[in-house]
Protein backbone atom coordinates (compact mmCIF):
# COMPACT_ATOMS: atom_id res chain seq x y z
CA UNK A 1 0.00 0.00 0.00
CA UNK A 2 1.46 3.42 -0.74
CA UNK A 3 -0.21 5.29 1.88
CA UNK A 4 1.27 2.96 4.67
CA UNK A 5 4.91 3.74 3.28
CA UNK A 6 3.72 7.46 3.14
CA UNK A 7 2.86 7.49 6.98
CA UNK A 8 6.05 6.04 7.98
CA UNK A 9 7.98 8.76 6.06
CA UNK A 10 9.46 11.82 7.83
CA UNK A 11 9.20 14.39 5.39
CA UNK A 12 6.42 16.33 4.02
CA UNK A 13 3.25 13.79 3.87
CA UNK A 14 2.45 12.45 0.24
CA UNK A 15 1.32 14.10 -2.89
CA UNK A 16 -2.24 12.77 -2.78
CA UNK A 17 -3.10 14.85 0.27
CA UNK A 18 -1.65 18.13 -0.50
CA UNK A 19 -1.96 21.39 2.42
CA UNK A 20 -0.98 18.48 5.02
CA UNK A 21 2.83 18.99 5.18
CA UNK A 22 3.27 18.62 8.54
CA UNK A 23 4.34 22.24 10.95
CA UNK A 24 8.03 20.74 11.62
CA UNK A 25 9.60 18.75 8.78
CA UNK A 26 12.04 17.32 11.16
CA UNK A 27 9.45 15.29 13.47
CA UNK A 28 8.10 12.26 12.31
CA UNK A 29 3.91 12.41 11.07
CA UNK A 30 2.94 12.46 14.68
CA UNK A 31 3.40 15.61 15.17
CA UNK A 32 0.44 16.52 13.44
CA UNK A 33 -2.16 13.76 15.08
CA UNK A 34 -0.87 13.90 18.23
CA UNK A 35 -2.41 17.29 18.87
CA UNK A 36 -5.94 16.05 17.67
CA UNK A 37 -6.56 12.06 18.61
CA UNK A 38 -9.53 11.74 16.78
CA UNK A 39 -7.64 12.16 13.16
CA UNK A 40 -6.97 8.25 11.83
CA UNK A 41 -3.83 8.58 10.60
CA UNK A 42 -3.85 12.71 10.14
CA UNK A 43 -5.65 11.99 7.32
CA UNK A 44 -8.36 14.93 6.77
CA UNK A 45 -12.13 14.61 5.72
CA UNK A 46 -11.74 16.21 2.27
CA UNK A 47 -8.53 13.97 1.13
CA UNK A 48 -10.31 10.85 2.57
CA UNK A 49 -13.43 12.13 0.33
CA UNK A 50 -11.13 12.06 -2.70
CA UNK A 51 -9.74 8.76 -1.37
CA UNK A 52 -13.29 7.29 -1.94
CA UNK A 53 -13.64 8.30 -5.00
CA UNK A 54 -10.24 7.24 -6.51
CA UNK A 55 -11.27 3.67 -4.85
CA UNK A 56 -14.94 3.69 -6.47
CA UNK A 57 -14.89 5.12 -9.69
CA UNK A 58 -13.66 2.07 -11.55
CA UNK A 59 -16.19 -0.33 -10.06
CA UNK A 60 -19.06 2.41 -10.54
CA UNK A 61 -17.85 2.35 -14.03
CA UNK A 62 -18.00 -1.43 -14.56
CA UNK A 63 -20.86 -1.85 -13.22
CA UNK A 64 -22.46 0.74 -15.35
CA UNK A 65 -21.71 -1.37 -18.20
CA UNK A 66 -23.16 -4.07 -16.97
CA UNK A 67 -25.94 -2.22 -16.01
CA UNK A 68 -26.42 -0.67 -19.82
CA UNK A 69 -25.88 -4.26 -21.09
CA UNK A 70 -28.65 -5.74 -19.27
CA UNK A 71 -30.82 -3.03 -20.57
CA UNK A 72 -30.12 -3.27 -24.22
CA UNK A 73 -29.99 -7.09 -23.91
CA UNK A 74 -33.46 -7.31 -22.51
CA UNK A 75 -34.93 -4.06 -24.14
CA UNK A 76 -34.06 -5.49 -27.58
CA UNK A 77 -35.54 -8.66 -26.56
CA UNK A 78 -32.58 -10.47 -27.43
CA UNK A 79 -33.28 -12.61 -24.95
CA UNK A 80 -37.75 -13.16 -23.87
CA UNK A 81 -38.74 -10.98 -21.10
CA UNK A 82 -39.65 -13.52 -19.06
CA UNK A 83 -35.83 -15.39 -18.64
CA UNK A 84 -34.90 -11.45 -18.65
CA UNK A 85 -36.50 -8.79 -17.70
CA UNK A 86 -35.68 -5.24 -18.43
CA UNK A 87 -34.84 -2.67 -15.48
CA UNK A 88 -38.14 -0.72 -16.28
CA UNK A 89 -40.06 -4.03 -15.33
CA UNK A 90 -38.39 -4.48 -12.29
CA UNK A 91 -38.91 -1.63 -11.01
CA UNK A 92 -42.00 -1.25 -11.84
CA UNK A 93 -42.42 -4.91 -9.85
CA UNK A 94 -40.23 -3.41 -7.16
CA UNK A 95 -42.62 0.02 -6.55
CA UNK A 96 -45.89 -2.02 -7.10
CA UNK A 97 -45.13 -5.39 -4.90
CA UNK A 98 -43.50 -2.73 -2.82
CA UNK A 99 -44.89 -3.74 0.72
CA UNK A 100 -45.56 -7.35 0.01
CA UNK A 101 -41.54 -7.52 -0.97
CA UNK A 102 -40.52 -5.60 2.33
CA UNK A 103 -42.21 -7.90 4.68
CA UNK A 104 -40.48 -11.17 3.26
CA UNK A 105 -37.28 -8.69 3.16
CA UNK A 106 -37.63 -8.10 7.19
CA UNK A 107 -38.33 -11.72 7.45
CA UNK A 108 -35.31 -12.66 5.94
CA UNK A 109 -33.04 -10.00 7.54
CA UNK A 110 -34.80 -10.75 10.95
CA UNK A 111 -33.14 -14.57 10.42
CA UNK A 112 -29.92 -13.79 8.97
CA UNK A 113 -29.09 -10.92 12.11
CA UNK A 114 -30.55 -13.36 14.58
CA UNK A 115 -28.17 -16.30 13.35
CA UNK A 116 -25.23 -14.07 12.72
CA UNK A 117 -25.41 -12.55 15.99
CA UNK A 118 -25.92 -16.23 17.74
CA UNK A 119 -22.64 -17.40 15.19
CA UNK A 120 -20.55 -14.83 16.58
CA UNK A 121 -21.15 -14.95 20.29
CA UNK A 122 -20.86 -19.03 20.06
CA UNK A 123 -17.88 -18.59 17.46
CA UNK A 124 -15.91 -16.71 20.41
CA UNK A 125 -17.30 -18.79 23.02
CA UNK A 126 -15.68 -21.72 20.93
CA UNK A 127 -12.23 -19.78 19.88
CA UNK A 128 -11.61 -19.01 23.60
CA UNK A 129 -12.39 -22.59 24.77
CA UNK A 130 -10.05 -23.81 21.96
CA UNK A 131 -7.41 -21.30 22.69
CA UNK A 132 -7.28 -21.52 26.59
CA UNK A 133 -7.58 -25.32 27.14
CA UNK A 134 -5.52 -27.63 25.44
CA UNK A 135 -8.25 -30.35 26.50
CA UNK A 136 -10.91 -28.74 25.29
CA UNK A 137 -8.71 -28.05 22.13
CA UNK A 138 -8.42 -31.69 21.49
CA UNK A 139 -11.80 -32.46 22.04
CA UNK A 140 -13.76 -29.58 20.52
CA UNK A 141 -11.02 -28.66 17.06
CA UNK A 142 -12.05 -32.07 15.25
CA UNK A 143 -15.58 -31.50 16.09
CA UNK A 144 -15.92 -28.32 14.68
CA UNK A 145 -14.01 -28.94 11.72
CA UNK A 146 -16.14 -32.04 10.95
CA UNK A 147 -19.33 -30.07 11.11
CA UNK A 148 -17.51 -27.77 8.80
CA UNK A 149 -17.22 -30.50 6.10
CA UNK A 150 -20.48 -31.26 6.19
CA UNK A 151 -22.79 -29.78 3.36
CA UNK A 152 -24.87 -27.63 5.81
CA UNK A 153 -27.65 -27.30 2.66
CA UNK A 154 -27.94 -30.76 2.55
CA UNK A 155 -29.32 -30.79 6.46
CA UNK A 156 -31.85 -28.45 5.62
CA UNK A 157 -34.72 -30.48 5.20
CA UNK A 158 -33.59 -32.65 8.66
CA UNK A 159 -33.81 -29.21 10.26
CA UNK A 160 -37.29 -28.61 8.53
CA UNK A 161 -38.41 -31.88 9.91
CA UNK A 162 -37.03 -30.77 13.22
CA UNK A 163 -37.94 -27.34 13.40
CA UNK A 164 -40.89 -26.93 11.00
CA UNK A 165 -41.74 -24.41 8.64
CA UNK A 166 -41.45 -21.23 11.47
CA UNK A 167 -38.22 -19.72 11.52
CA UNK A 168 -36.05 -21.74 13.80
CA UNK A 169 -34.56 -23.85 11.63
CA UNK A 170 -33.50 -20.85 9.08
CA UNK A 171 -31.51 -19.42 11.86
CA UNK A 172 -29.91 -22.50 13.08
CA UNK A 173 -29.20 -22.88 9.69
CA UNK A 174 -27.49 -19.64 9.24
CA UNK A 175 -25.80 -20.22 12.28
CA UNK A 176 -24.46 -23.22 11.26
CA UNK A 177 -22.92 -21.74 8.29
CA UNK A 178 -21.86 -18.42 9.87
CA UNK A 179 -20.37 -20.07 12.94
CA UNK A 180 -16.86 -21.95 11.11
CA UNK A 181 -15.44 -18.54 10.12
CA UNK A 182 -15.75 -17.02 13.22
CA UNK A 183 -14.30 -19.82 15.24
CA UNK A 184 -11.26 -20.26 13.19
CA UNK A 185 -10.35 -16.15 12.87
CA UNK A 186 -10.83 -16.17 16.58
CA UNK A 187 -8.73 -18.38 16.85
CA UNK A 188 -6.37 -17.16 15.04
CA UNK A 189 -6.39 -13.93 16.67
CA UNK A 190 -6.32 -14.62 19.75
CA UNK A 191 -3.52 -17.04 19.03
CA UNK A 192 -1.31 -14.08 17.39
CA UNK A 193 -1.05 -12.28 21.01
CA UNK A 194 2.95 -11.41 21.28
CA UNK A 195 4.19 -13.79 23.90
CA UNK A 196 6.44 -11.50 25.40
CA UNK A 197 2.93 -9.62 26.41
CA UNK A 198 2.11 -12.59 27.89
CA UNK A 199 5.39 -12.69 30.05
CA UNK A 200 5.39 -9.37 30.70
CA UNK A 201 1.08 -9.81 31.53
CA UNK A 202 2.35 -12.41 34.00
CA UNK A 203 5.21 -10.28 35.66
CA UNK A 204 2.34 -7.82 36.18
CA UNK A 205 0.57 -10.19 38.45
CA UNK A 206 -2.68 -10.20 36.13
CA UNK A 207 -5.18 -12.93 36.49
CA UNK A 208 -6.53 -14.65 33.19
CA UNK A 209 -9.44 -12.05 32.51
CA UNK A 210 -7.13 -8.82 32.75
CA UNK A 211 -4.72 -10.47 29.89
CA UNK A 212 -7.80 -11.55 27.82
CA UNK A 213 -9.79 -8.30 28.43
CA UNK A 214 -6.42 -5.58 28.09
CA UNK A 215 -4.34 -7.74 25.90
CA UNK A 216 -5.64 -11.10 24.10
CA UNK A 217 -8.98 -9.88 23.50
CA UNK A 218 -8.37 -6.17 21.56
CA UNK A 219 -5.53 -7.87 19.84
CA UNK A 220 -7.43 -10.32 18.30
CA UNK A 221 -10.12 -7.93 16.56
CA UNK A 222 -8.69 -7.59 13.46
CA UNK A 223 -8.51 -11.41 12.78
CA UNK A 224 -12.03 -11.45 14.73
CA UNK A 225 -13.14 -8.63 12.19
CA UNK A 226 -11.89 -10.25 9.07
CA UNK A 227 -14.21 -13.48 10.26
CA UNK A 228 -16.93 -12.23 11.29
CA UNK A 229 -17.28 -10.29 7.94
CA UNK A 230 -17.33 -13.66 5.82
CA UNK A 231 -19.41 -14.72 8.12
CA UNK A 232 -22.41 -12.45 8.39
CA UNK A 233 -22.53 -12.89 4.25
CA UNK A 234 -22.18 -16.45 4.89
CA UNK A 235 -25.63 -15.79 7.27
CA UNK A 236 -27.60 -14.58 4.27
CA UNK A 237 -27.33 -17.57 2.62
CA UNK A 238 -28.48 -20.09 5.49
CA UNK A 239 -31.41 -17.92 6.09
CA UNK A 240 -31.92 -17.91 2.19
CA UNK A 241 -31.12 -21.68 1.84
CA UNK A 242 -33.20 -22.73 4.42
CA UNK A 243 -36.19 -20.68 3.21
CA UNK A 244 -35.75 -22.73 -0.09
CA UNK A 245 -36.02 -25.96 1.79
CA UNK A 246 -39.63 -25.01 3.68
CA UNK A 247 -41.36 -21.56 4.33
CA UNK A 248 -44.16 -19.49 3.71
CA UNK A 249 -42.46 -16.34 4.03
CA UNK A 250 -39.00 -14.68 3.24
CA UNK A 251 -36.90 -13.96 0.15
CA UNK A 252 -35.94 -17.20 -0.40
CA UNK A 253 -39.62 -18.09 -0.51
CA UNK A 254 -40.79 -15.13 -2.90
CA UNK A 255 -37.87 -16.82 -4.89
CA UNK A 256 -39.78 -19.81 -5.47
CA UNK A 257 -42.95 -18.34 -5.82
CA UNK A 258 -41.15 -16.32 -8.75
CA UNK A 259 -39.45 -18.88 -10.30
CA UNK A 260 -42.56 -21.67 -10.34
CA UNK A 261 -44.92 -18.10 -11.82
CA UNK A 262 -42.11 -17.72 -14.18
CA UNK A 263 -42.15 -14.09 -12.97
CA UNK A 264 -38.74 -13.27 -13.60
CA UNK A 265 -39.21 -9.47 -12.68
CA UNK A 266 -40.25 -10.60 -9.15
CA UNK A 267 -37.29 -13.18 -9.43
CA UNK A 268 -34.97 -9.87 -10.35
CA UNK A 269 -36.30 -7.84 -7.74
CA UNK A 270 -36.09 -10.55 -5.15
CA UNK A 271 -32.54 -10.70 -6.16
CA UNK A 272 -31.70 -7.13 -5.60
CA UNK A 273 -33.23 -7.24 -2.38
CA UNK A 274 -31.14 -10.75 -1.79
CA UNK A 275 -28.16 -8.56 -2.11
CA UNK A 276 -28.85 -6.09 -0.37
CA UNK A 277 -29.25 -7.63 3.08
CA UNK A 278 -25.68 -8.56 2.49
CA UNK A 279 -24.09 -6.04 1.43
CA UNK A 280 -25.94 -3.34 4.25
CA UNK A 281 -24.77 -6.15 6.84
CA UNK A 282 -21.66 -6.37 5.69
CA UNK A 283 -21.22 -2.36 5.56
CA UNK A 284 -22.29 -2.88 9.21
CA UNK A 285 -19.96 -4.82 10.01
CA UNK A 286 -16.91 -2.51 8.35
CA UNK A 287 -18.37 0.28 10.24
CA UNK A 288 -18.27 -1.38 13.35
CA UNK A 289 -14.49 -2.58 12.83
CA UNK A 290 -13.25 1.22 11.90
CA UNK A 291 -15.02 2.08 15.22
CA UNK A 292 -13.48 -0.99 17.04
CA UNK A 293 -10.11 -0.98 16.08
CA UNK A 294 -8.80 2.28 14.16
CA UNK A 295 -5.32 1.82 15.06
CA UNK A 296 -5.00 -1.71 12.65
CA UNK A 297 -2.46 -1.29 10.18
CA UNK A 298 -4.97 -2.47 7.41
CA UNK A 299 -7.10 0.97 8.28
CA UNK A 300 -4.37 3.42 8.34
CA UNK A 301 -4.20 4.00 5.17
CA UNK A 302 -7.71 5.28 5.05
CA UNK A 303 -9.13 3.16 1.79
CA UNK A 304 -12.87 2.25 2.26
CA UNK A 305 -13.79 -1.13 1.10
CA UNK A 306 -11.19 -2.98 2.25
CA UNK A 307 -12.56 -6.83 2.65
CA UNK A 308 -9.65 -8.07 5.05
CA UNK B 1 3.40 -7.60 48.56
CA UNK B 2 5.65 -9.58 50.65
CA UNK B 3 8.38 -7.24 50.11
CA UNK B 4 8.07 -6.62 53.69
CA UNK B 5 9.88 -9.81 54.24
CA UNK B 6 13.09 -8.87 52.98
CA UNK B 7 15.59 -7.31 54.67
CA UNK B 8 18.72 -5.26 53.88
CA UNK B 9 21.32 -8.14 53.93
CA UNK B 10 19.12 -9.88 51.17
CA UNK B 11 20.64 -9.89 47.14
CA UNK B 12 18.38 -8.27 44.95
CA UNK B 13 19.23 -11.44 42.79
CA UNK B 14 20.83 -14.60 44.16
CA UNK B 15 20.90 -17.53 42.00
CA UNK B 16 23.53 -20.63 42.64
CA UNK B 17 24.48 -23.17 40.08
CA UNK B 18 21.70 -22.41 37.89
CA UNK B 19 21.36 -24.63 35.16
CA UNK B 20 18.32 -24.35 32.45
CA UNK B 21 17.86 -27.20 29.99
CA UNK B 22 15.26 -26.92 27.22
CA UNK B 23 13.93 -30.75 26.05
CA UNK B 24 11.83 -31.26 22.84
CA UNK B 25 10.85 -34.40 21.27
CA UNK B 26 14.08 -34.76 19.36
CA UNK B 27 16.63 -32.54 20.95
CA UNK B 28 17.54 -31.27 24.06
CA UNK B 29 19.14 -28.13 24.35
CA UNK B 30 21.81 -26.56 27.49
CA UNK B 31 20.67 -23.11 27.49
CA UNK B 32 22.67 -22.01 30.54
CA UNK B 33 25.57 -24.11 32.90
CA UNK B 34 26.44 -23.91 36.39
CA UNK B 35 25.70 -19.98 36.68
CA UNK B 36 26.16 -18.61 39.69
CA UNK B 37 25.42 -14.90 40.32
CA UNK B 38 24.45 -12.24 43.25
CA UNK B 39 23.37 -8.86 42.80
CA UNK B 40 23.24 -6.43 45.54
CA UNK B 41 20.47 -4.08 45.84
CA UNK B 42 21.64 -0.58 44.33
CA UNK B 43 23.81 -2.19 41.51
CA UNK B 44 23.82 -1.94 37.95
CA UNK B 45 25.10 -5.75 36.80
CA UNK B 46 25.37 -6.25 32.92
CA UNK B 47 26.06 -9.59 31.16
CA UNK B 48 27.73 -9.66 28.59
CA UNK B 49 27.78 -12.51 25.60
CA UNK B 50 27.46 -13.89 21.87
CA UNK B 51 24.05 -14.19 20.54
CA UNK B 52 22.54 -17.23 22.05
CA UNK B 53 24.64 -17.92 25.16
CA UNK B 54 21.93 -17.95 27.03
CA UNK B 55 21.26 -14.77 28.64
CA UNK B 56 17.68 -14.24 28.16
CA UNK B 57 17.14 -17.47 29.67
CA UNK B 58 19.14 -16.07 32.74
CA UNK B 59 16.89 -13.23 33.05
CA UNK B 60 13.26 -14.98 32.44
CA UNK B 61 14.49 -17.99 34.73
CA UNK B 62 15.15 -14.46 37.90
CA UNK B 63 11.31 -13.49 36.48
CA UNK B 64 10.24 -17.11 37.16
CA UNK B 65 8.80 -17.15 33.36
CA UNK B 66 11.78 -20.07 33.01
CA UNK B 67 11.78 -22.44 35.69
CA UNK B 68 15.26 -23.76 36.23
CA UNK B 69 16.41 -27.16 35.78
CA UNK B 70 18.65 -27.52 38.49
CA UNK B 71 20.12 -24.63 41.05
CA UNK B 72 18.39 -22.02 42.97
CA UNK B 73 17.09 -18.38 42.35
CA UNK B 74 16.08 -15.94 44.85
CA UNK B 75 14.65 -12.37 44.56
CA UNK B 76 14.51 -10.35 47.06
CA UNK B 77 15.47 -13.00 49.32
CA UNK B 78 12.81 -15.11 48.62
CA UNK B 79 12.96 -17.90 46.62
CA UNK B 80 11.86 -17.85 42.96
CA UNK B 81 8.81 -20.31 41.81
CA UNK B 82 6.28 -18.60 39.82
CA UNK B 83 6.16 -14.81 37.68
CA UNK B 84 7.83 -12.47 39.83
CA UNK B 85 6.01 -9.10 40.67
CA UNK B 86 8.58 -7.25 42.08
CA UNK B 87 10.34 -6.33 38.60
CA UNK B 88 10.02 -4.39 35.80
CA UNK B 89 11.16 -5.91 32.32
CA UNK B 90 12.01 -4.45 28.97
CA UNK B 91 12.35 -6.79 26.32
CA UNK B 92 14.59 -6.35 23.25
CA UNK B 93 11.43 -5.29 21.38
CA UNK B 94 9.18 -2.65 22.98
CA UNK B 95 5.94 -4.65 22.88
CA UNK B 96 3.58 -2.36 22.70
CA UNK B 97 -0.24 -2.58 22.93
CA UNK B 98 -1.28 -0.92 19.46
CA UNK B 99 -4.40 0.30 20.59
CA UNK B 100 -3.22 2.36 23.23
CA UNK B 101 -1.60 5.51 23.50
CA UNK B 102 1.58 5.95 24.77
CA UNK B 103 0.42 7.05 28.44
CA UNK B 104 -2.30 4.20 28.05
CA UNK B 105 0.09 1.83 27.20
CA UNK B 106 2.05 2.93 30.50
CA UNK B 107 -0.89 3.02 32.54
CA UNK B 108 -0.97 -0.96 31.42
CA UNK B 109 0.56 -1.87 34.11
CA UNK B 110 -0.93 -0.03 36.93
CA UNK B 111 -4.09 -1.25 35.12
CA UNK B 112 -3.35 -5.04 35.60
CA UNK B 113 -1.89 -4.77 39.05
CA UNK B 114 -5.46 -2.81 39.86
CA UNK B 115 -2.63 0.29 41.74
CA UNK B 116 -4.48 3.44 42.91
CA UNK B 117 -5.11 5.57 38.99
CA UNK B 118 -4.42 8.71 40.53
CA UNK B 119 -1.17 7.89 42.03
CA UNK B 120 0.03 6.17 38.69
CA UNK B 121 -1.27 8.48 36.53
CA UNK B 122 1.00 10.87 38.48
CA UNK B 123 3.67 8.77 38.34
CA UNK B 124 3.08 8.21 34.72
CA UNK B 125 3.44 11.51 33.87
CA UNK B 126 6.79 12.29 36.02
CA UNK B 127 8.51 9.21 33.64
CA UNK B 128 6.79 10.72 30.38
CA UNK B 129 8.64 13.93 31.51
CA UNK B 130 12.00 12.39 32.77
CA UNK B 131 12.43 10.04 29.47
CA UNK B 132 11.40 13.14 27.11
CA UNK B 133 7.88 11.59 26.03
CA UNK B 134 6.29 14.71 26.61
CA UNK B 135 4.26 15.86 23.67
CA UNK B 136 3.69 12.53 22.79
CA UNK B 137 1.41 11.19 25.10
CA UNK B 138 -1.85 10.87 22.76
CA UNK B 139 0.27 9.30 20.09
CA UNK B 140 -0.37 5.41 19.00
CA UNK B 141 2.71 3.34 19.37
CA UNK B 142 3.10 3.28 15.12
CA UNK B 143 3.51 6.99 15.30
CA UNK B 144 6.52 6.66 17.10
CA UNK B 145 10.35 6.01 16.52
CA UNK B 146 11.71 3.00 17.86
CA UNK B 147 13.61 4.53 20.57
CA UNK B 148 10.69 6.48 21.44
CA UNK B 149 9.01 3.07 21.82
CA UNK B 150 11.31 1.61 23.91
CA UNK B 151 11.06 4.85 25.84
CA UNK B 152 7.32 3.81 26.52
CA UNK B 153 8.68 0.36 27.75
CA UNK B 154 10.84 1.66 30.35
CA UNK B 155 8.62 3.78 31.46
CA UNK B 156 5.81 1.18 31.52
CA UNK B 157 8.55 -0.96 33.48
CA UNK B 158 8.95 1.56 35.82
CA UNK B 159 5.40 2.86 36.72
CA UNK B 160 5.31 0.44 40.06
CA UNK B 161 8.55 1.28 41.52
CA UNK B 162 9.83 -2.01 40.77
CA UNK B 163 13.00 -2.73 43.48
CA UNK B 164 14.22 -4.49 40.24
CA UNK B 165 14.59 -3.54 37.18
CA UNK B 166 15.51 -6.78 34.29
CA UNK B 167 16.51 -5.53 31.04
CA UNK B 168 17.13 -7.93 27.83
CA UNK B 169 18.67 -6.04 25.29
CA UNK B 170 16.38 -3.62 25.43
CA UNK B 171 18.07 -1.19 22.62
CA UNK B 172 19.17 -4.51 20.54
CA UNK B 173 17.28 -2.37 17.59
CA UNK B 174 18.16 1.23 17.84
CA UNK B 175 20.85 3.00 15.83
CA UNK B 176 24.05 3.70 17.52
CA UNK B 177 23.34 7.03 18.01
CA UNK B 178 19.56 6.92 19.68
CA UNK B 179 21.20 3.91 21.24
CA UNK B 180 23.82 6.11 23.26
CA UNK B 181 21.18 8.53 24.29
CA UNK B 182 19.29 5.75 25.58
CA UNK B 183 21.95 4.58 27.46
CA UNK B 184 22.63 8.05 29.23
CA UNK B 185 19.07 8.07 30.41
CA UNK B 186 18.91 5.23 31.89
CA UNK B 187 22.36 5.62 33.45
CA UNK B 188 20.41 8.83 34.71
CA UNK B 189 17.26 7.15 35.92
CA UNK B 190 19.28 4.09 37.57
CA UNK B 191 21.49 6.77 39.41
CA UNK B 192 17.82 8.93 40.57
CA UNK B 193 15.45 5.92 41.54
CA UNK B 194 18.33 3.25 43.07
CA UNK B 195 16.80 0.74 41.51
CA UNK B 196 18.78 -2.34 41.16
CA UNK B 197 18.97 -3.55 37.23
CA UNK B 198 19.95 -6.71 35.53
CA UNK B 199 20.79 -5.64 31.90
CA UNK B 200 21.89 -8.41 29.05
CA UNK B 201 23.63 -6.70 25.97
CA UNK B 202 25.72 -8.38 23.50
CA UNK B 203 27.35 -4.86 22.90
CA UNK B 204 30.72 -4.51 24.91
CA UNK B 205 30.58 -0.84 25.27
CA UNK B 206 26.85 -0.68 26.31
CA UNK B 207 28.16 -3.36 29.22
CA UNK B 208 30.89 -1.16 30.33
CA UNK B 209 29.16 2.22 30.02
CA UNK B 210 25.89 1.06 31.94
CA UNK B 211 27.77 -1.42 34.30
CA UNK B 212 28.96 -1.41 37.57
CA UNK B 213 29.89 -4.68 37.13
CA UNK B 214 30.26 -6.63 33.72
CA UNK B 215 29.67 -10.41 33.90
CA UNK B 216 30.99 -12.22 30.64
CA UNK B 217 29.18 -15.08 29.22
CA UNK B 218 30.60 -17.89 27.29
CA UNK B 219 28.55 -19.60 23.99
CA UNK B 220 26.02 -22.18 24.76
CA UNK B 221 25.61 -23.51 27.37
CA UNK B 222 26.42 -20.23 28.84
CA UNK B 223 28.38 -19.82 32.06
CA UNK B 224 30.04 -17.10 33.37
CA UNK B 225 33.36 -16.55 32.21
CA UNK B 226 34.42 -13.86 33.87
CA UNK B 227 33.66 -10.80 36.70
CA UNK B 228 34.74 -7.12 35.88
CA UNK B 229 34.58 -4.72 38.27
CA UNK B 230 34.00 -1.83 36.91
CA UNK B 231 35.73 1.05 38.91
CA UNK B 232 34.68 4.43 37.05
CA UNK B 233 32.01 6.89 38.92
CA UNK B 234 28.35 5.96 38.56
CA UNK B 235 27.64 9.40 36.88
CA UNK B 236 28.85 8.49 33.14
CA UNK B 237 29.18 10.37 29.97
CA UNK B 238 29.42 8.82 26.83
CA UNK B 239 32.27 11.84 25.40
CA UNK B 240 34.16 11.66 28.33
CA UNK B 241 33.92 7.57 28.66
CA UNK B 242 35.33 7.02 25.70
CA UNK B 243 38.70 8.69 26.21
CA UNK B 244 38.83 7.60 29.53
CA UNK B 245 41.86 5.17 29.35
CA UNK B 246 39.67 2.54 31.81
CA UNK B 247 36.97 2.44 29.85
CA UNK B 248 39.23 1.20 26.76
CA UNK B 249 40.99 -1.12 29.08
CA UNK B 250 37.81 -3.02 30.42
CA UNK B 251 36.85 -2.96 26.71
CA UNK B 252 39.82 -4.54 25.17
CA UNK B 253 40.15 -7.15 27.91
CA UNK B 254 36.46 -8.17 27.47
CA UNK B 255 36.27 -8.20 23.48
CA UNK B 256 39.81 -10.67 23.67
CA UNK B 257 37.72 -13.25 25.87
CA UNK B 258 34.77 -13.14 24.07
CA UNK B 259 37.08 -13.45 20.91
CA UNK B 260 38.98 -16.56 22.38
CA UNK B 261 35.45 -17.48 23.93
CA UNK B 262 34.13 -17.92 20.43
CA UNK B 263 37.00 -19.45 18.68
CA UNK B 264 36.74 -23.12 20.26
Amino acid sequence: MPQRAADQSAGPATDDQPGTIPPVAELPPVAASAGNPGARGGTPPAARLVRLLEALWRPALLLAALFAGWWFVAEREYMPNYLLPTPGQVWATMTEDWSFLMRNTYVTLYETVIGFILAALLGLGTAVLIVYSRTLEKAVYPIVLFAQVIPKIAIAPLLVAWFGVGLTPKIVLAVLIAFFPVVISGVAGLRSTDPELLDLSATMGAGPWRTFRRIRFPNSLPHLMSGLKVAVTLAVVGAVVGEFVGAKEGLGYVLLVANGNLDAALLFADLFLMSLIGIVLFAVVEVAEALLIPWHASRRGGVPLTTS
Amino acid sequence: MSTATSTLTDAAVDITGLTVRFESKRSQTTAVTDVSLRVEPGEFVTIVGPSGCGKSTLLKVVAGLVPPTSGTVSLLGRPVRRPQQDIGFVFQRPALLDWRSVRKNILLQAEMRGLDRSVAARRADELIALTGLTGFEKALPHELSGGMQQRVALCRALLHQPPVLLMDEPFGALDALTREQLNTELNRIWRDTGTTVLLVTHSIAEAVFLGTRVEVMSPRPGRIVRTFPVDIPPERDYAQIMSDERFDRLATQIRGLLGAGANH
